[in-house]
Parts: C-alpha cells; structure tokens; sequence
C-alpha cells in the first residue's frame, strides 16, 4: 500500500445493538483525493462517515469490530483523545445545521472550544474560512446576525466554513447539497474543488452525476458492504461488479 | 350529514368562546374588585414606611424586603439544583431506573399541597436544623416547594432541542460540558426562565408554608436567620383577624402590580434574548 494513504480502514463491521450496519469494510483514502461513498438508503454510507469521527459514540449500543487508522493512529484505540480527533477529521451533515447564533459565533464556536480566544485570532479565521468556502463576499458585512436568517445554500457553506475554521486534515461531507437548488449546489461543487487542495474529502455525494462530477475515486456500498470501489470515472462507466452496473445505469435505488 | 356538521361546529364554536370569556370575566373580576380598594391606598409612603400598630397604620415596607429576599433565597437555591436535575436528566443519563425514580419523585412532589411542605420545613430546618423562624428556613423550604416545576419546565426545554445542535457541538471537537454549557442550555433557556419565572410566583403568593418556616415577624431583618413576614402572609394575617381590611386590600394591590411588573420585565428580556439568536 502507498504511504499517500490518509484513512485506512481494515476488516471494519459496524453494529447498532446486533442490527449490522456496515460489514467487512476494507478501504484506503487517499491523502488529498475526493473520495465519494455512494449507494442506495441505508447502505451504511452515513455511518461509515460518522464512525471516523466517532460521532457513533453519541449511540447507545453502537459497537464494532475491526480498525480504522488515520495516518498511524488507531482512532479506536484506548489512548485517543476524541476532541483533538474530532478537529482532525471534521464532517458536514446532510441538512443544513446553523446553530442558533451569529455567523460569527457559529464559525468561531470550534476554535474557541480549545484553541484561542483572542478576538484578533478569531477574526483572521473567520475570514480565512468563510473565503475558503466561498461565502465571505456574501455576509462580510453582516458577521453579526443570525446564522438563521442565511438562506439554505449559504446556511450550508456556513457549515463547510465552520469545520474549516478548525483546519482538520480530512472531511467528510454526508449529502452537503440534498437540500440544496441547482445554483447553491453548483457554487458548493466549486468549493469542493477548491479544498481539494488542502484537505482529504469523502462524500456522500447527492447523486450519481454529482459524484460523477467531482470524484477522484468511488466506492459503491449496498447493505453495509462495499461492493467495489476504484477510480470514479471506471465505477461510474465500467463498474467491475454487476450490482454496481445495476445502479449506476439506473436499474434500482 | 351535512347539517349535523355545522351544528357541532356552532356548538364547539359557542362552547370554546364562552369558556375563554368566562375565564377572562372571572380574571377581570378579581383585578377590579382588589385594584378599586387597593389603589387608593397606594402611596409612596406606603411602600417605604414599615408597619406600625401590627399593619393597622404605615405601609409594608419590612414586608415586602421579607418578600424579596425569601423570594430571591428559593430561587437561587432551587433554580441550579432543578436545572442541574434536568440536565442530568436529559444529557448525562439514559432512560434507566434511576431516571424513571427521579421523574417519579418529582411528579410526586408537585402534587404534593404546600403546608406539607411547611410542615417538613417546620421540623427539618426550623427544629432539626435549628435554623429558626428564619429568611433561611422559608426560602429552603420553598426551594424544595418549587423544584418539581423548574425540573419539569426546564427538562422539557432541554428535549426540544434538536440532535443536530449536540451532533454540531461534539463533531467540532466539544465535551459533554462545552455541548450543554455552550449550546443546550442557551438554546433552551427561554424555557428555563418561564419555569423559574413561575416558581417566583409561586414563591411570593406561597402563605401556609411560609408562617410555618418564616414566621411573621413584623420587625426588618437584619440577617438570613431573621424571621420575616412576606406580603402574602400580611395579607393573609391583617384580612384574617380583621386587623384592618384597607391596608389588606392595599398590601393585595401591590402584590399584583409587582407580579405583573415582573412578568412584563420577564417577557421583555425573553424576547430581546429570543431575536438576538434567531
């Protein structure tokens, strides 16, 4: 395996109580590629996502079997401290979720967590972040209200913006633009190439042409297993795995 | 068919509004009758001068510190200890026995009439504890009176609040601690407030547990283990033995307008809180 290896996850099954979620997950993302996990509902695709973070600790009666290495860290291992993780490995949901206060407070909320509280600190990375997601021209000028009163598609790039005020090595992004009209969706996949350049990406992309789109690799998951992944224009065009072929032409999902 | 319909709809219709101006009329009512006698005898040396002759003549200055501070000593014991309850209720445990027995408890607590409580007070502090008649006693025991409320009102706040903002606060690398102090609890605090603004109500009106843990004393405290008597009692007490009824009447006019300037201060502040965030 390469050293450009960013996440590696090996023999990795994932339970809610005894109901099986993923099963046997073998795969490797790459350091600074866009990696989409796409399937049908309920293939497991948002609880890969969330078990490297450990959102799945959140669960009660969440458990697994198997390891997922970031770099050389075993993120399940006893010594792991889950807050300096969490700012490694951030993640944007499927629904836009400004909480409720300033734009400013929203995007400052990570850093002043445990990294910094000095106001000149703060402004600098509310402005490094916002540019990066492409949503500074549009609110520089109105820091103080309500990340609330954004409208679906600014509310979402509010969200990139906040988990990039944190600098994490890897995001994962589970449906950024499901709820999102064409234009807001279409300044989202701008954005995405742009942090490319930074930052790992796994996305749980909204639909086949979206992962198309933006993708460097794919994995198709069905039930909680991964049924095939490789580079996207081949899963997309020449999928190896009949099932694959099935949904990518259309056949079901 | 199709007549029984509109039938029960100008029933239901005459039914719901008839209910609603009844409450009204009979809220009205009390208002008038207590303002119309009350009012007149409102003057600023009412509230500044303390009784004289047991509240025959002066005002209720004594009464309404005794009033203030009771108030303020069951808040600021009751209010953390329920809102740390709910807390601990909705984010620190799951649904198990301990939280069914503490939900239990409190339910029982609230249905529980408050010379019970007066009466537990009485022995525990006043004689156990041998804090007295005092501002220390009254206030434990209202504290104790108005948590089942501020448990209650402040665990169904907590609820409301959506997954997502705790899902937002621990994927950004926050404790359990920085989720509820930073998040949950802001967010829920308009909740909070109502509940504790409730509890103050209750806290001024409360009579039979205050006589029996405050006592009735007249005379202006000068410390926690003062007794004191609060505007309700003296309300209570100048109406009960026909001391005098103007004064009654008066010390029940500025009862409600206090209550009511308080509410509306409430109100303001909740709603100022409310659009700085939204």
């Amino acid at each position: 395996m390469p050293e450009a290896n960013k996440i590696a996850i090996q023999d990795f099954s994932f339970y809610y109580d005894s109901c099986r979620a993923l099963w046997n997950v073998n795969l490797c993302i790459r350091s600074k590629e866009i990696f989409t996990v796409f399937g049908p509902a309920r293939s497991g695709k948002t609880t890969l996502l969330k078990s490297l973070n450990r959102l799945t600790d959140l669960i009660f009666g969440a458990n697994h079997t198997g390891t997922v290495h970031l770099d050389e860290t075993d993120i399940y291992g006893p010594n792991v401290d889950l807050t300096r993780l969490r700012r490694r490995i951030g993640m944007v949901f499927d629904l836009p979720t400004p909480l409720p206060m300033s734009i400013f407070d929203n995007i400052t909320y990570g850093p002043r967590l445990s990294l910094t509280n000095r106001k000149s600190r703060l402004h600098e990375i509310v402005e490094k972040a916002l540019r990066s997601a492409v949503l500074w021209e549009e609110v520089k000028d109105r820091l103080n209200t309500s990340a609330l009163r954004l409208s679906g598609g600014q509310q979402q790039r509010l969200c990139i913006a906040r988990v990039l005020a944190l600098e994490p090595e890897v995001l994962l992004l589970d449906e950024p633009c499901s709820g999102l009209d064409p234009i807001s969706t279409a300044s989202i996949e701008e954005t995405l190439f742009e942090l490319k350049k930074t930052y790992t990406i796994i996305l749980v992309p909204h639909n086949i042409q979206q992962a198309s789109r933006v993708a460097d690799r794919a994995g198709f998951f069905l039930n909680g297993e991964l049924v095939e992944e490789g580079p996207a224009y081949q899963v997309f065009t020449k999928p190896r795995d009949k099932r694959t072929e099935d949904y990518v032409t259309g056949r079901f999902g | 068919m199709n007549r029984r319909r509109y039938v029960t709809q100008g029933i239901a219709t005459i039914f719901i509004w008839t209910g609603a101006l009844l409450t009204i009329a009979v809220m009205l009512l009390i208002l008038f009758q207590i303002l119309k006698e009350g009012l007149p005898v409102l003057r600023l040396s009412f509230f500044l001068e303390s009784p004289k002759e047991m509240g025959r003549e002066g005002g209720i200055f004594s009464t309404l510190i005794g009033t203030a501070t009771l108030t303020l000593v069951a808040i600021v014991v009751g209010a953390p200890l329920g809102v740390g309850t709910a807390v601990f209720l909705r984010e620190y445990t799951r649904e198990s026995k301990m939280s069914r027995m503490i939900r239990f408890g409190t339910d029982c607590l609230a249905g529980v009439p408050s010379i019970i409580f007066g009466l537990f007070g009485f022995v525990f502090f006043v004689i156990k504890l041998n804090l007295g008649w005092s501002i220390l006693s009254g206030g434990l025991t209202l504290a104790a009176m108005i948590l089942p409320t501020i448990i209650s009102t402040a665990e169904e706040s907590i609820k409301a609040i959506p997954y997502s903002y705790r899902e937002v606060s621990y994927s950004l690398g926050g404790t359990k601690w920085q989720t509820v102090t930073r998040v949950v609890l802001p967010s829920a605090l308009p909740g909070i407030f109502t509940g504790i603004l409730l509890s103050v109500g209750r806290s001024i009106g409360e009579t039979a547990a205050v006589i029996l843990t405050a006592g009735s004393s007249l005379v202006m405290p000068t410390s926690l283990f003062s007794p004191i008597r609060t505007m309700s009692v003296h309300f209570y007490i100048l109406a009960r033995e026909g001391i005098s009824m103007k004064m009654a009447y008066g010390t029940g006019a500025a009862l409600i307008l206090f209550v009511l300037m308080i509410n509306m201060m409430a109100q303001w502040a909740i709603n100022r809180y409310i659009r700085r965030r939204t």
